[in-house]
């Protein structure tokens, strides 16, 4: 056996195989932040919470429902999805519209919807959250029947507004499902198909983590080849352009908005389920995963897909062999690199300079 | 903005019953800690529900003494926890502030304590520096400290045969510390330390780090870190097939709440080191089902009922110095042995160390356990003269001088 | 659209040209804010209030490069908390006096500013940030590793010592009257700043930056000024922080303290004179109020970005200006 830099190389093909691992879950994250970036031009901050409801929904699943790990698969991103639709409906879309009107309805709703129900002693965290779909409701109401609203055409709203949103969207969600469940975690064990694992010579690889590589790399590729090569990729891309001439050719611009970004949630929500059984199950998991996934996608060039999911790999094993020499710096590295790219590659390293 | 109930006006309760006119002295018992964040299921408001328990079992209403309870978060901040103190002494007339995890807290408390010298008794917070080189004639120490662990664990776990180790240790000073000290444990015991491998606080991926512990082909892997990163760490380690293969886990500041969020499955076979289980005696099985009762159902861990016991004991210090000047009253604490239903008999030494027998656990295998509460079985009993730090170890300025 | 700058929409109190009498109402603001200084420690708890005072000098450091610049800082936290430490250090190590203690915790700011602002003006928009937030989070994991920080527990017991050899500051009551004369001080500083024809200059680069550079305008060397001065106030109030609290730690080079004068500035109106004062009254209230509410507080923080984003992007006292029709 031989040694590179005082490290048998046995041990550094493990910790790269263990950063690769590491890097499908940023790839898998920064893909859908860059997806809702690219197209909605929204730096969603509450991907991370998202990321946790993906995980929490799973272990509800399961618990609640009797719902195993296969179907959680499939059905946490779909719900998450469909909650992250939601949020785009009341939140992002009315504060993009600046359609003050409705949000107040819908804020005084909830508010007294809230002081109801605590009246009534409803246990806090579902009090909260039925008095927010309360508001909802009502502001949907005000759609419908309240004066007509029209929005002031295609006006840009700054990027920090729309980060502001969302990270404030990640605090509330986040303090609700700390009050509900603590902090400490819940369990969620590997699903019995993928326990053990294989002995590789030089490492003990779980079955579990492979399957995450996998999984990962199958749906970055199938994301990419859908917004690269398909027509509805084409239609989404033309629509972030110019909604406008989009919207003149019959394409219903709105609901592709919305529903990308219900996809991209939906793709937080599934790394989520796929950290479950590795990661403990906790209120705080995606809260500092964020600013990492962020800067992946900073790295790989701002709402380039492609670019996010080769810089989520690489920065896996960037961090991956950190670990074997500095470990202190592995939480740091991203940043470095960050720096040193940016300086150089003003738009990241994919993205297009304009 | 009212001036007087900045924080307590939520939780102030007033514990007083209407009929005793004879109260003669009124304390303010101010309970700090993590109330949402990384170390809110270890006290949290658990600690505050173990603060009133023991107030009401104490009859303080009926021995003349009134009491006020307030608490608040202090989002393990080191400046949020100290603000709230200085409020609390300057502006709210509270007398003596218990719990306070997180080291780097328990310590700027310390210091508020010291300069506005009202009385501080840390139960949730660990570092064994606050009867130390920091140690303040304010300060009483309850439940565990650092020291305690490190030496139970590491010492206990050599003796039994686990006498090679490595350690993953959190990257800061709370982490170097439980790593020093347990290293200490286990050379003295016979053992040798092969490495350590330091990961950033909060780091969800441990499996690199628990790779380097592997190859170390180290019998015991000493954990010195806490919170998430513990259970992750530990999670993980059975996911990469470690205790499997022989290697074994020592938690050196793990707590039964963090058993719990593992579940059996996962951290069966861990071994550790508290001061307290529910399931030990008559007395504590009494107490913790009477907590449960009032707290969701969920049995104390030590730092609660290391709450209700030092709540008692300052009690029944004021009790009998009929006054709540911090001085007299710290010193009658010091004076007058712990006889305590759930940490058995101890002392409060001049250094503010109280003093108890601690215990080696091992987490039951899931066949083992009998009910989802059922998680420790005893390994050995840390005698008290064994379980802390001796006195003249700590550089602690007091114990030079009585 | 990728690299769309945080060009801020002009804010509503920067209205092109002035009012007349608005100098004349800025002054009368001013006399009115003297006047709470004064009275203030006799009717609320001095040490809130020297929180309040810190953090709103901060966010006005903030604001200053954010709402005047359209620079949008992630890494303010490096400024606030760097000068903390050697504030504290100094103080607790060298036995600087308080006055010496907090220059010194300001030069080393307006020192890591320069570094900084060399580096990150060079990119616009969310770039700008990024690099901010990179550096600041290399001054964090510098903070953990190195010796005089003392980790997490930080560095405790500073001593508060005598100004100029005079004034005990042991005492609450005289260490506030020097923490509100070092906050009006940096008020004035800002309000003269970006009432002189640099502060024109700047604001003429926020608004249209290629036309700055073909008036003949060196944008950088503007952008990079104020990216320092702007550091170094945020410095002095961090400084400043750990004399009145005896504490530096992690928390305050953390990058969720980058994220506390955004709040304040955001809450109180972004571009207007004293809207992070107001933000910072209010969040720091806040916190103080909401301690016992556990994560709630979270809650509340939350509600309160969504509420402002969606319905009152142009703050408290943005509203203010705009009801009184006059810039504040």
């Amino acid at each position: 056996m031989f040694t590179i830099f005082g490290i048998p190389s046995a041990a550094l093909f493990g910790q790269l195989l263990l950063g690769l691992i590491n890097g499908s879950f940023y790839a898998m994250l920064s893909l859908g932040l860059a997806v809702i970036f690219g197209l909605l031009n929204i730096i969603n901050f509450a991907h991370g919470a998202q990321y946790m409801m993906g995980a929490f929904v799973a272990w509800m699943l399961l618990n609640y429902a009797g719902i195993g790990y296969w179907w959680a698969l499939l059905l946490a991103p779909i719900l998450v999805g469909l909650f992250g639709i939601l949020l785009d409906r009341n939140f992002i879309k009315p504060m993009n519209d600046n359609n003050t009107k409705r949000s107040f309805v819908m804020v005084i709703t909830s508010v007294l919807a809230m002081v109801v129900i605590t009246y009534l002693g409803v246990n806090p965290s579902l009090g909260f959250a039925i008095s927010v779909g309360i508001g909802v409701v009502a502001a949907t109401l005000w759609d419908r029947f309240g004066p007509t609203f029209v929005a002031l055409g295609d006006q840009h709203v700054d990027h920090l507004y729309g980060l502001l949103l969302t990270f404030g969207m990640a605090l509330i969600i986040q303090g609700v499902f700390r009050n509900q469940y603590g902090v400490s975690g819940l369990p969620y064990g590997i699903p019995p198909q993928l326990s053990g694992g294989q002995n590789l010579g030089f490492m003990f690889l779980p079955n579990y983590r492979g399957w995450v590589v996998a999984a990962s790399m199958f749906v970055c590729l199938v994301t990419w080849f859908v917004i690269e090569k398909t027509k509805l990729g084409a239609y989404l891309r033309a629509a972030t352009e110019n909604p406008t001439l989009v919207q003149a050719f019959g394409v219903n611009v709105p609901l592709l908005i919305t529903l990308t970004y219900g996809f991209g949630v939906g793709l937080a929500a599934l790394a989520g389920v796929l950290a479950a059984p590795i990661y403990s199950v906790n209120p705080n998991m995606g809260a500092d995963l964020i600013i990492v996934v962020f800067a992946v996608v900073v790295i790989g060039g701002m709402g380039s897909i492609l670019g996010s999911v080769i810089t989520g790999f690489a920065l896996g094993l960037v961090e991956g062999l950190t670990k074997v020499f500095y470990p202190e710096a592995s939480a740091t590295v991203i940043f470095v690199v960050m720096v040193l790219v940016l300086l150089v590659k003003p738009a990241g390293l994919f993205g297009r300079a304009q | 903005m009212n001036r007087s109930g900045l924080l307590s006006a939520v939780a102030a309760v007033a514990l007083l019953a209407g009929g005793s006119a004879q109260a003669q002295v009124a304390v303010k018992i101010g309970v700090l800690n993590d109330m949402a964040g990384l170390y809110a299921d270890i006290s949290g408001p658990g600690s505050v529900v173990a603060a009133r328990m023991a107030v009401e079992d104490f009859k303080a209403a009926e021995k003349g003494i009134k009491v006020d309870i307030v608490s608040a978060d202090h989002q393990n901040k080191p400046d949020v926890g100290s603000n709230i103190a200085r409020q609390w002494y300057d502006q709210d007339g509270v007398d003596v502030i218990l719990d306070v995890t997180t080291s780097s807290v328990a310590l700027a408390v310390n210091e508020v304590t010291r300069e506005k010298k009202k009385v501080f008794i840390p139960s949730g917070g660990g570092t064994s520096d606050l009867t130390g080189e920091k140690c303040s004639p304010y300060t009483v120490h309850w439940t565990y400290d650092t020291w305690a662990l490190a030496n139970g664990t590491g010492t206990a776990l050599t003796r039994q045969g686990g006498n090679s180790w490595f350690f993953l240790t959190a990257d800061y000073a709370f982490g170097s510390a439980l790593e020093r000290d347990t290293s200490a444990a286990v050379t003295k015991a016979g053992g040798k330390v092969l490495g350590s491998v330091r990961h950033p606080l909060s780091g969800s991926d441990f499996s690199s780090f628990l790779l380097q512990a592997q190859s170390s082909k180290a019998k015991v892997i000493g954990l010195a870190n806490a919170g998430a990163d513990t259970t992750n760490a530990i999670k993980q380690a059975a996911e990469f097939g470690i205790t499997q293969a022989g290697q074994s886990l020592a938690g050196l500041l793990v707590f039964s709440s963090d058993v719990k969020a593992l579940g059996l499955q996962v951290a069966q076979g861990l071994v550790l080191t508290e001061a307290f289980y529910w399931d030990q005696t008559d007395a504590t099985r009494e107490f913790s089902k009477r907590f449960a009762a009032k707290f969701d159902g969920k049995m104390p861990t030590s730092s609660q009922a290391g709450v209700y016991s030092s709540v008692l004991h300052y009690l029944k210090a004021v009790e009998a110095t009929k006054a709540k000047d911090s001085e007299k009253v710290v010193a009658k604490m010091k004076e007058i042995p712990i006889d305590d239903a759930l940490f058995g008999k101890g002392s409060v030494r001049a250094d503010g160390r109280a003093i108890h027998p601690m215990y080696l656990f091992q987490v039951k295998t899931p066949a083992e356990s009998k009910g989802p509460w059922d998680i420790y079985k005893t390994l050995a009993t840390i005698p008290t003269e064994e379980a802390f730090r001796p006195l003249n170890e700590g550089n602690c300025p007091l114990v030079g001088k009585s | 659209m990728a690299n769309a700058s945080i060009a801020i929409e002009p804010p509503l109190g920067a209205v092109k040209r002035e009012p007349r009498g608005t100098a004349a109402f800025h002054r009368l603001i001013f006399v009115g804010l003297a006047v709470l200084l004064l009275v203030g420690p006799f009717l609320l708890y001095p040490v809130f209030l020297m929180k309040v005072l810190c953090f709103a000098l901060f966010a006005l450091a903030f604001n200053l490069l954010l709402g005047y610049g359209g620079l949008m800082s992630f890494g303010h936290a490096a400024f606030f908390g760097m000068a903390s430490y050697i504030s504290a250090y100094s103080a607790k190590v060298w036995g600087f006096p308080p006055e010496l203690a907090i220059l010194s915790g300001t030069v080393v700011a307006a020192l890591l500013g320069t570094l900084f602002g060399a580096l990150a003006i060079r990119r616009q928009g969310i770039y700008f940030a990024m690099i901010t937030l990179a550096l600041s989070q290399m001054v964090y994991f510098f903070s953990l590793q190195a010796k005089f920080t003392g980790g997490e527990d930080g560095i405790q017991a500073v001593p508060r010592g005598r100004m100029f050899g005079v004034l005990n500051l042991a005492n609450d009551l005289t260490l506030y009257f020097v923490v509100a004369a070092i906050f009006m001080f940096g008020l004035l500083a800002i309000y003269r700043i970006i009432h002189s024809p640099f502060g024109q200059v700047m604001k003429a680069i926020r608004d249209n930056e290629p036309r700055a550079i073909s008036l003949g305008y060196r944008v950088n060397q503007y952008k990079l000024t104020l990216f320092v001065l702007s550091a170094t106030l945020a410095g002095l109030a961090g400084a400043t922080k750990a004399i009145v609290f005896q504490l530096a730690s992690l928390t305050d080079v953390h990058w969720s303290m980058s994220g506390e004068p955004v709040l304040m500035t955001l809450v109180g109106g972004l571009g207007t004179v004293f809207g992070p004062i107001v933000g910072a009254a209010v969040i720091v209230a806040m916190q103080n109020y909401l301690a016992t509410l556990g994560a709630w507080v979270l809650v509340v923080q939350g509600v309160i970005f969504v509420v402002c984003v969606l319905m009152f992007r142009e703050g408290l006292v943005g509203l203010a200006a705009r009801l009184l029709k006059r810039p504040l």
